[in-house]
């Protein structure tokens, strides 16, 4: 049998994962999919059991989404308008079931290049705090998503938190799929839109699921700022697409991808402040 | 090796388990504790079978590792009847018709019952989108969610923003179970958890099986290395060499050509060539990529346009032709010349999955010299004689035993693990069991034909048809299974229910190295019928006639001749169009005052008809039932057809009992075994209620006389059946049957077995004849929103027409209408196979419960002078005319008309983009 750790701290759990040969596992809502047998292969470091690293608070610095915290607590928790995109995505994530199971940092640590939750992360400006042999690092969530499936994770390093920094706007979040629920991405976006007397004063912008990690899209970000949402939704979509590099696959082929991200940004944007 | 003891909090019960923390605990619910009401569809979170609550939260048990659930509690389906609000709400799943085959209501009952712990009387959005994890094959949801908005204890049967449902006949009267609103007979244990599915039972000394599978879709194969390398793990092998009967199966006996385990060659990519069988705990985990096994692999055929002159699949078929079907009358071409208006059209489909939540699974074993199987099957006299083929066993030596099955539509026709576990138990003389991960099932079980089809259609300046010319190319695959069945049904169907005058159609079934096609829910009709209703759109835009008035010009009528010269009676299509004439106008308007609202969304209405012929076409296909009484007064119908969740068990004994005059509760059924019940012929080819129920009519016609006989009494007698006592009543006084007294046959007292064959006639060269005594008519009007900026297409609403001749059951009718419509809606939007990509469930995309739209049933009576009390087949009807329906509905919001199938949002981006749009 393969060896299989539970810690209820993270201490314990540095000390485990010092080795860098164990997986880490959190929602298990990745790893199971990924074999047909019953049971995993270890050695397992299952992270569930710390209490540390489960749920939202907010301090003078910002707000801390532990990295344990499930889609489905994302999903119900409190939170202002900009993060409403990050809510958005979290009740789109697989299935409830999933959304139950499945957890902010595994989502990350996965690294899908269709994970759900990096594009409205990324437009709130997120970084992620990762605890290792060494102690506490903080990276920008871009630094951190290295391509698909590779993370900026060094071996016996935990990501314990994702940390957004107090942002003001209003969030949205578009997921595109060839059915309702329980579907992966063909593309998706995000937005965060502050608004000052009905022009753009802020704009983060990010697509997923049409590049190897989701893109911030800052040319296009800098083209709407002072605009107001319906001209700047008539932006020029290279724009968009110079940021992006879509597969064709069965999902969906290249030049749909392209032209479904300008339009799936320029409805976020377009709506912006309806 | 020492297992870890955990403790688990299980339904309020603590349950002491062994096993290792990174176990599925779906795997610990069912093969540790015994729990198998828990059901494991996929493996990997994509269906929401195994839905449990871990304090009171739905989770997908085949995720959540046993190691953190300590201390937690778990609910599971076995659990929710020691609440009220969990005996509601199965009760409303019983009431509504929620659970048809059942595979799926474990999941959706535990999914619902958290929904509704925090909204106890939930929207249909809200019932939707909290089960939108779990997948449902048979009911297209719309009853299952119809059950979870109407569950509360006490709460009014209806809907909440529908009219209010029609009344339930929980048990009919005497005579009067025909018609009636009943629901299943043997929905209680599917609710409960209890039925038993083909992974469900388990027996003490039993092996694990599992298979090795060609990894290429042409390969040659070299296994000298398997056996020691199974040996040195404690596992035995057995490949093609062991099997000691004839090794080709088939559905069709003249075709059989495909081995239980391949010989040198692996024609398709999942393709079994040996088993290896041994305990479950170092079977189940071992990565068989492993298994020492040399490929070679060899040059792929896989285009089907190009597979005549290619390397043959099959060495007996050097041309790649399974088959070729034709039907023609008058002069086609003669006809087209002479047409006012021409369309033509050519349309292309894909590889289609059943995706049945239940993967193959079963367990073999022997009593005495018998072989034993308890599988999923849709056709336990088939898979007897098949497996007594490859096994070489005399037929009474195997027993069919099917367990229940979660989800058929003609896949679990054909054998695929029955002779596999067969031969396992024969050679070990062990109980033998096999459960295939949904990867195995995708890869090793059969397809929808691909289709390439063109056709030509002409009409005169009035609308009416001049002529007809088809000609299709079918990818059968490299195995025949259904493949002639496909090539010989299509060109009989073709035309649709029209009256066609100089017709030809001619199809092709051809072998590739792809998956085995083989029979899917109306067998190659729904592929044709994509081509007749787009050209029937074409050519009433070309007249200027309305769509709808444009078919009902053309709709067959009684008497009139089919493309095959056959004379029909009954004929209900032109009925269906009628009945659909306000809907369509209705469905017009609504699209029309949408439209003027302009922009990205643009509103369509489509609408396609279909007729389908029961049974099997021009060849033999009988069902035999049987009825006895027993000296203590049981009454017990021996049911051999099975019921994959379409609803044998309970519309043949509504037939059973009201023509033998009792009341249906008295009713017992026995079945289908192969050794208790007669053959009551394969579920297929929408069969069963006309053919079976013919033959249970009979049966219960034949023991009315035996009875009346015996009383002396008059036709219009009635009986009345107390305990041994058999009272006969009529207008002349009464007599009384002590059945006690009677000298005992067998089990009985009385008893009557009948067989029906349907009168069919063979078809000659040109497909003259009588292909099948019993066809079912049906219309369907499709509304669609397209947004044209994004390709995606949503079906608002699908009305749908249905002409069962004789309505035995409208709440099982309606059941297998919005089914049907799930599958014709996942094949027309979703719904694409393709080899080595889509080989899980979230690659492989069926409808989930956001893609419905709203169905309106209407359930149309035209009885058929052939069919039990008029009845006709439906199960395959219901899905064809969706399909096209909803691309007629796409072109007319869109002026776009799409060829290739299904419509993903890339495809219909594409046409529209080069449309201009």
């Amino acid at each position: 049998m393969t060896a299989y750790h539970r810690p209820d701290t993270l201490d314990e759990a540095l000390r485990i994962a010092a080795d860098g040969a164990c997986i880490l596992a959190a929602g298990c809502t990745d790893l199971f999919p990924a074999t047909s047998a019953q049971a995993l292969t270890g050695p397992v470091l299952d992270l569930t059991g710390i209490a540390a690293l489960k749920g939202i608070t907010r301090s003078a610095a910002g707000w801390r989404i532990g990295a344990g915290t499930s889609w489905a607590e994302i999903a119900r928790a409190d939170l202002p308008e900009a993060f409403a995109g990050l809510q958005a995505a979290a009740r789109e994530v697989g299935s409830v079931q999933i959304q139950t199971s499945g957890t902010i940092g595994g989502n990350l640590c996965n690294a899908s290049p269709a994970a759900d939750g990096v594009p409205p992360l990324l437009t709130l400006g997120a970084s992620v705090e990762l605890a290792g042999p060494a102690g506490l690092r903080v990276l920008a969530l871009e630094a951190f998503m290295l391509g698909p499936r590779r993370v900026a994770l060094v071996p016996g390093e935990i990501l314990t938190a994702v940390l957004i920094p107090e942002v003001s706007g209003q969030g949205g979040f578009l997921k595109l799929g060839a059915r309702a629920y329980l579907v992966i991405s063909i593309v998706m976006g995000a937005s965060r839109i502050v608004l000052d007397d009905g022009r753009i004063a802020q704009a983060a912008l990010a697509m997923g699921a049409a590049s190897p990690v989701a893109r911030r899209l800052t040319a296009l970000e800098a083209a709407v700022t002072g605009l107001r949402p319906a001209e700047a939704a008539g932006f020029d979509p290279v724009l968009v697409t110079r940021a992006l590099s879509p597969l064709s696959d069965p999902r969906a082929d290249e030049t749909y991808r392209n032209e479904a991200a300008v339009t799936l940004m320029r409805r976020l944007i377009g709506e912006a402040g309806r | 090796m020492t297992l870890p003891r955990m403790s688990l909090r299980v339904n309020g019960t603590a349950r002491d388990v062994e096993a290792a923390p990174l176990t599925r605990l779906s795997d610990v619910l069912r093969e540790d504790i015994g729990l198998t009401g828990t059901k494991v569809g996929c493996d990997a979170g994509d269906c929401g079978a195994c839905t449990v609550l871990l304090d009171g939260a739905p989770v997908c048990a085949c995720l959540t590792p046993l190691g953190q659930v300590a201390g937690r509690e778990i609910t599971t389906v076995e659990g929710l009847s020691e609440a009220d609000a969990g005996r509601a709400l199965q009760e409303s799943f019983l009431r509504h018709g929620a659970a048809q085959c059942g595979i799926c209501t474990p999941g959706m009952l535990v999914a619902a019952t958290a929904l509704l712990r925090e909204v106890p009387k939930p929207s249909r959005a809200q019932a939707e989108a909290a089960l939108g994890g779990v997948l449902c094959r048979c009911t297209g949801y719309a009853k299952i969610i119809d059950a979870v908005c109407d569950a509360r204890p006490g709460a009014v049967a209806g809907m909440a923003d529908e009219t209010p449902a029609p009344a339930l006949v929980q048990a009919p009267a005497q005579g009067r179970a025909v018609g009636a609103r009943m629901p299943r007979r043997d929905g209680a244990p599917k609710v409960a958890g209890t039925e038993v599915f083909g992974a469900d039972h388990r027996m003490e000394g039993e092996l694990w099986v599992r298979a090795i599978r060609s990894p290429h879709a042409a390969a040659a194969f070299d296994l000298s290395g398997l056996t020691g390398w199974a040996k040195a793990r404690g596992l035995m092998a057995f490949t093609a060499a062991d099997l000691p009967g004839i090794n080709a199966h088939g559905v069709i006996p003249p075709f059989a050509d495909q081995p239980a385990l391949a010989e040198r060659e692996a024609r398709f990519r999942g393709e079994a060539v040996a088993l290896l069988a041994g305990p479950r705990d170092v079977l189940e985990p071992l990565d068989l990529r492993s298994a020492p096994v040399v490929w070679t692999e060899l040059e792929a055929v896989l285009d089907p346009a190009h597979a005549i002159g290619a390397r043959p699949v099959q060495d007996q078929r050097p041309d790649n032709v399974l088959t070729r079907g034709r039907v023609a009358q008058g002069d086609a071409e003669e006809g087209l010349a002479q047409a006012a208006h021409l369309a033509e059209v050519e349309i292309t489909t894909a590889y289609v999955e059943h995706a049945y939540i239940e993967p193959e699974a079963g367990i073999a074993w022997t009593e005495g010299d018998v072989l034993n199987i308890r599988a999923s099957t849709q056709a336990p006299v088939m898979d007897q004689e098949d497996v007594a083929k490859l096994l070489d066993l005399p037929l009474e030596k195997v027993r069919i035993r099917p367990s229940g099955v979660g989800g058929g539509f003609g896949s679990k026709l054909d054998v695929n693990i029955q002779p596999l576990i067969g031969l396992v138990a024969l050679k070990t003389g062990r109980p033998a069991r096999m459960v295939l991960t949904r990867a195995d099932s995708l890869t090793s079980s059969t397809k929808r034909h691909p289709a390439t089809m063109r056709a030509r259609i002409g009409c005169d300046g009035e609308g009416r048809l001049t002529g007809m010319a088809f000609d299709g190319i079918f990818n059968t695959g490299a195995y025949a299974s259904w493949g002639p069945t496909v090539a010989n049904r299509v060109p009989v169907h073709a035309s649709g229910p029209y009256r066609t005058p100089n017709y030809r159609a001619e199809t092709v079934a051809v072998h590739t190295n792809g998956p085995v096609s083989g029979a899917f829910r109306g067998f190659g009709v729904p592929q044709a019928a994509l081509v007749q209703e787009t050209l029937y759109d074409m050519l009433a835009e070309a007249t200027g006639i309305d769509r709808l008035a444009f078919r009902r010009i053309n709709a067959l009528k009684d008497g009139e001749p089919t493309v095959c010269g056959q004379k029909l009676g009954g004929v209900g299509i032109g009925a269906c169009l009628e009945a659909l004439e306000a809907p369509w106008q209705a469905a017009l308007d609504r699209a029309a005052a949408k439209d003027t609202e302009g922009g990205r969304l643009r509103h369509g209405v489509g609408v396609a008809s279909c007729w389908y012929g029961c049974g099997n076409t021009a060849l033999p296909n009988p069902s035999t039932m049987r009825l006895g009484l027993t000296a203590q007064g049981r009454l017990v119908l021996h049911q051999g057809a099975t019921d994959i969740g379409q609803g044998s068990n309970t519309v043949i004994p509504q037939i059973c009992a009201d023509a033998l005059g009792l009341p249906i509760a008295q009713m017992e059924t026995i079945g289908a075994d192969t050794a208790l019940t007669p053959d009551g012929g394969k579920t297929s080819a929408s069969r069963q209620t006309y053919v079976s129920g013919k033959a249970a009519l009979l049966a219960g016609q034949a023991l009315r006389a035996q009875i009346l006989m015996r009383a002396n009494r008059a036709e219009e007698a009635v009986l009345t059946l107390e305990g041994a006592r058999l009272t006969v009543r009529d207008a002349a006084g009464e007599s009384v049957i002590d059945l006690a007294a009677l000298p005992v046959e067998g089990d009985y007292v009385l008893v009557a077995e009948e067989s029906y064959d349907p009168p069919t006639a063979p078809l000659d060269e040109n497909g003259q004849g009588v292909p099948y005594a019993v066809y079912g008519y049906g219309a369907q009007v499709a509304e669609v929103t397209v947004d044209v900026e994004l390709g995606t297409t949503k079906v608002t609403r699908i009305t749908a027409a249905h002409d069962l001749g004789r309505v035995v059951n409208p709440l099982l009718a309606e059941g297998q209408i919005e089914g049907g419509i799930a599958q014709g809606l996942g094949m027309a939007l979703m719904e694409e196979y393709l080899p080595g990509r889509t080989e899980n469930l979230h690659d492989y995309l069926i409808p989930t419960t956001g893609d419905m739209p709203r169905i309106d049933p209407i359930l149309i009576e035209v009885p058929d002078p052939e069919g039990p009390m008029g009845a006709k087949g439906l199960g395959e009807h219901v899905l064809i005319p969706t399909a096209p329906a909803i691309l007629n509905a796409i072109a007319h919001a869109t002026g776009v008309r799409v060829t290739r199938t299904p419509v993903l949002p890339h495809r219909l981006r594409a046409a529209l983009r080069e449309a201009g749009l």
